[in-house]
């Protein structure tokens, strides 16, 4: 494996990590975590879209003119997660039920565009499989992982089965309703970016306080 | 009549604010938070967008997609609802393109002001989940209109929020790893304790 292609698959995972560190696809990452089985199954299928997507817009890479290219892009991703939709419908009817609104919106999601832009329109398809690959995994890393807390102390489960038996079913856990709701995946997720920019200082922002009064005034615009 | 929608708003603004219960066009909302008036400048394009594309798509679904609509055009066994989001995403996609012409064209002081955000704006989460929640509880015409400003509106206000807490927070020693990035997750975490306050209101 060359080592553009090996950096593009594991520098995703903590180095480079699309929710953590690129804020990308953070609407689904939070909205998607109650439940294990929820986030596995939102994870394969943003997993299986980024993939086809990168793999598509690599390929066309050379033959669309740049005016035009997000429009393209936008079907080819829009079209992708027809197929998936479907197949969720068709195989896992209750969890697609459970993901609501959730599906379709991988269409916005902006891992998928991000990668599609920023890598596969410059790369070829072998090396855009490894970026997907990655970034979906890392992708999956955050979901999996907040998914993990907010069901186990949230209803003191996994995938639906009990693991820290719950007062009202007769054991000793008294289940964490805060787990369950909005804003503790806004806590996670920020705890997350802590314990993981601890590990790698390098990913510290540079926003100190002191710093801050000579930047002010000249920082417009996007970042 | 007028009830039903002065509700409708008051429940998109406060009780199902987008960003805040939803988690709906998080990453503009993280991303150009950092000043107030940059959050402005979205916050106002959002909401003119949101107005435009939710009624827009609101008549699209309700005349081509749904179930039996297309029977009008002596085509009752043909049935299109699966191409539904590549209606909704085509409308807003080239909504905006046209809406930036537009402004473009006829008022460049505008342009200046929201330029920048409007390609951003194609692919918000929030224009696209207000469309396909306006799908999925479907909404009349004018409670689809109502529906997009509320949604808009709240939007608009919790972003402006945020920048307005973060630009005051550079003066405060956050710990490095937490800098930027966890802070706002932290930030935007308390402000959605805050707003589940207004869980349950009616009018």
């Amino acid at each position: 494996m060359a080592a553009v292609d090996r950096e593009a698959l594991l520098d995703p995972l903590f180095n480079n990590n699309p929710i953590a560190l690129q804020v990308l696809g953070i609407c689904s990452a939070l909205a998607v975590t109650t439940k294990m089985s929820t986030s596995l199954v939102m994870s394969l299928a943003v997993i299986f879209v980024l993939l086809g997507s990168n793999v598509a817009v690599s390929l066309i890479r050379n033959h669309v003119p740049s005016s035009i290219r997000i429009i393209v892009e936008l079907t080819i991703i829009a079209s992708l997660v027809i197929v998936t939709d479907q197949i969720l419908q068709a195989y896992v009817f209750d969890i697609s039920k459970e993901l609501t609104v959730f599906v379709g919106l991988i269409i916005t999601n902006c891992i998928i565009m991000g990668r599609a832009e920023a890598f596969a329109m410059q790369n070829s398809a072998r090396s855009s499989v490894m970026d997907a690959l990655g970034n979906g995994f890392g992708y999956a890393i955050v979901l999996l992982a907040v998914a993990f807390m907010r069901e186990l102390f949230g209803s003191g489960k996994l995938f639906g089965y009990t693991i820290l038996n719950p007062v009202t079913e007769g054991g000793w856990y008294q289940p964490n309703g805060l787990m369950t709701l909005a804003p503790a995946a806004f806590f996670l997720i920020g705890g997350f970016i802590w314990v993981v920019r601890s590990w790698k200082p390098e990913q510290v922002e540079e926003e100190f306080h002191v710093g801050a009064l000579l930047e002010l005034g000249n920082e417009g615009g996007l970042r | 009549m007028l009830e039903h929608y002065l509700s409708l708003v008051t429940k998109a603004v406060f009780v199902e604010n987008m960003a805040l219960a939803f988690f709906l066009g998080m990453c503009s909302f993280l991303a150009c938070s950092k000043k107030v008036e940059t959050a402005l400048g979205l916050g106002g394009a959002v909401i003119f967008v949101l107005a435009v594309t939710t009624p827009l798509n609101q008549f699209l679904n309700e005349t081509f997609l749904q179930e039996g609509s297309l029977a009008v055009f002596g085509l009752p066994g043909v049935e299109l609802g699966f191409l539904r989001y590549l209606v909704l995403i085509g409308t807003i996609a080239a909504t905006v393109q046209i809406v930036e012409m537009a402004i473009d064209r006829y008022s460049p002081s505008l342009y200046i002001a929201l330029g920048v955000f409007l390609p951003l704006i194609a692919v918000n989460c929030a224009i696209l989940g207000a469309s396909l929640f306006m799908a999925q509880r479907d909404y009349s015409l004018g409670e689809a209109t109502v529906f997009g400003l509320g949604s808009g509106l709240g939007w608009a206000l919790a972003i402006a929020a945020l920048a307005a807490i973060r630009e005051k927070l550079r003066y405060s020693n956050v710990p490095p790893p937490l800098r930027g990035l966890g802070a706002t997750f932290i930030i935007v975490g308390l402000m959605s304790v805050g707003f589940m306050a207004f869980s349950g209101i009616q009018l």
